[in-house]
């Protein structure tokens, strides 16, 4: 039994399975929650992504705290009008935002040279600078999570064109985000079916040579899928040129919720300097 | 690794984003060149390889545990052109759906971890792995390292690119508007984590996945390994011997710096300006130069230049790392592979200009 790490059955295998499905999770949910019935499900996808993005600009550019909050609290309204739960926007976005940024911000307040707060050990520039640093963080996540849980991903990635990405990079995302799926469920399946045949601890070199394994073996079945992915593309007619439908419309609604957007970056803009 | 929104200003973010997209038209012309239309499957596909291996829990040697990016990884495999182009792809997906990485900053870490990074990883594992043979012990270090050197690379550009932001960027009252530390702040935070954590899990996927290719499919390791000797004829071991002498000779080195802390004074002609004010540096200088006694005040040249630049590991003796031993190890380190780093894209440009020549002739 020496040689048995004392460690918690497959912790490792465990904290991998968990990680995965995480992120499958959240796939998912972001699929069901753009289908609902809401304000910002009934826009343009080209709308909600040049209108959250300009958004996001502004907040980067702002110099002034209470504005970048106020950006937090518009997004939280389109939230809700868009049956977000705050439940929903806590747990997938402010809570890591903050665990991360806080983490990372903490020190400057003792570190950011200036003067005392109140006589305690930090300094107001220090409580500034991290409060730019934590709100920004969250500025940024609450809007992306907004955006991508209003709006099914293959249009986000066709609205992208609006950016003159090129048509072959919106394909390549759009197939990338499809398989990311097939991959993540594959990676899942590897583990859990070690899970299912581990009967004790595994050492730590046990753990990375399996980690090591299963990252060869899922290189093997990437390359050879994409030849199979390869070979159906042929058989439908692919000759290395790529097409994107452009399905997306405007309508009259879609026009104002751009006005909207543009005047609420521009004043956010104006009022941050 | 992957830097979040707000910690980078929208200048700084601008010019990465900039500067990443010559890189992608020139390895989108590149790869379209080599694969034709296999590159939208096989870049989408190793995109989401890329996620998914970004999310394997590695258990490290002391009870930690890390994440690979698979930089090298990708480069082994698919060339640098066609990694740069996949990661870049799998940091897209990841900052747009996953809250992994900002979207301004989606130009900055493409830049630092797909562009930087598949290119220096290229450079080190064509550099270590020379001719050997596919199925050779020296690819998989060579791998390892690509994946390690790689990975230190680009966490020091998102260091340097954290560590301008409170010279660049402050509000009325003085507070930073982005990252609020200094270089000699960033850079130490960054790599210690880096040169160890991240570094290791880099290293052991990179190397143990090329291992485990050995075995399963060594065609996978063909396209980027350039002219490789017969297998008939390599001895892998023998060939890969010197090189790794030479790397176990700079690691025993490494590990010996500290060695240094038991020197006494300063090198001669290595003063500082405040020694000439230190009655015992004034007695130390004076007795290795002969008992010529140094002027009261320092040189006003040596003053003023003195103040321009402030080294991070000034006199092997980071202000942040309390013990002395690990600063000197620290610095070794650090300033081995700067110059490992140099050396590699010296040889590299060497080699490219020499192939260049005589086609143009």
């Amino acid at each position: 039994m020496s040689d048995v790490h004392p460690h918690a059955r497959g912790g490792f295998i465990e904290h991998t399975l968990e990680g995965l499905h995480r992120a499958m999770e959240r796939a998912m949910y972001a699929e069901s929650a753009a289908s609902r019935n809401g304000l910002l499900q009934r826009l343009d996808a080209r709308v909600k992504v040049a209108g959250l993005f300009s958004l996001i600009v502004a907040v980067a550019l702002a110099a002034k705290l209470w504005l970048i909050a106020a950006v937090i609290g518009l997004a939280i309204i389109l939230a809700l009008f868009s049956a977000i739960s705050l439940r929903a926007l806590a747990m997938r976005a402010w809570l890591g935002a903050l665990l991360f940024s806080g983490t990372i911000a903490a020190p400057a307040l003792f570190l950011t040279p200036g003067t005392s707060f109140h006589g305690l050990p930090i300094t107001l520039q220090g409580l500034r600078t991290a409060g730019f640093l934590v709100l920004r963080a969250e500025a940024a996540a609450t809007l992306m999570l907004v955006l991508v849980y209003t709006t099914p991903w293959a249009h986000v990635l066709k609205a992208l064109r609006i950016f003159r990405v090129p048509v072959v990079f919106v394909v390549i995302l759009g197939m990338t985000c499809r398989y990311i799926l097939l991959m993540l469920q594959t990676a899942h399946e590897m583990f859990e079916s070690r899970q299912s045949r581990t009967v004790n601890s595994m050492t730590p070199a046990e753990q990375r040579r399996l980690a090591v394994a299963g990252s060869g073996v899922l290189l093997g079945k990437t390359l050879q899928m994409s030849g199979e992915v390869y070979l159906a593309m042929q058989a439908r007619g692919f000759r290395g040129e790529v097409y994107l439908l452009e399905d997306l419309q405007m309508r009259r609604l879609d026009w104002v919720a751009l006005g909207a957007f543009a005047v609420l970056a521009s004043v956010s803009i104006w009022a941050g300097r | 690794m992957h830097i979040p929104d707000g910690y980078l200003s929208p200048a700084t973010c601008a010019t990465l984003f900039a500067g990443s997209v010559p890189f992608w038209r020139m390895a989108l012309r590149r790869v379209k060149k080599a694969m034709n239309s296999r590159q939208v499957p096989l870049l989408s596909l190793f995109a989401a390889f890329s996620f998914v291996i970004m999310m394997f829990n590695l258990p490290l040697p002391g009870g930690t545990t890390g994440h690979a990016t698979g930089i090298g990884l990708a480069t082994v495999v698919i060339g640098p052109w066609a990694a740069m182009l996949a990661v870049s792809v799998a940091l897209v997906v990841q900052a747009l759906f996953f809250g992994d990485g900002g979207v301004t900053a989606i130009g900055a870490n493409c830049f630092n971890m797909a562009i930087a990074g598949s290119l220096v990883a290229y450079a080190v594992y064509r550099l270590l792995a020379g001719r050997s043979a596919l199925a050779s012990a020296r690819r998989v270090a060579a791998a390892g390292l690509a994946g390690y050197i790689a990975i230190n690379v680009s966490a020091l550009l998102a260091a340097v690119e954290f560590g301008i932001q409170p010279l660049l960027y402050k509000d009325a009252a003085g507070a930073p508007l982005y990252c609020p530390y200094p270089l000699s702040i960033a850079i130490p935070a960054m790599m210690i984590g880096h040169l160890t954590i991240a570094g290791l899990a880099e290293l052991a996927v990179s190397a143990g996945v090329v291992a485990f290719l050995q075995r399963s499919d060594l065609s996978l390791l063909r396209s980027t390994a350039g002219k490789v000797v017969d297998a008939a004829q390599a001895l892998p071991l023998t060939a890969a011997r010197p090189l790794r002498a030479l790397w176990a000779g700079l690691a025993m080195l490494m590990v010996l710096t500290p060695l240094g802390i038991l020197a006494a004074g300063s090198a001669w002609g290595e003063w500082m300006a405040s020694d000439y004010a230190n009655p015992a540096a004034r007695r130390q200088i004076a007795a290795a130069s002969f008992n010529h006694v140094a002027p009261q005040l320092p040189p006003q040249g040596l003053q003023r230049l003195s103040a321009v630049w402030t080294a991070p590991f000034a006199r092997y003796a980071p202000p942040y790392i309390r013990g002395a031993a690990f600063g000197y190890l620290l610095s070794a380190m650090f300033g081995a592979g700067m110059i490992v780093l140099a050396f590699l894209m010296l040889g590299r440009f060497i080699r490219s200009a020499a192939r260049a020549g005589p086609e143009a002739a």
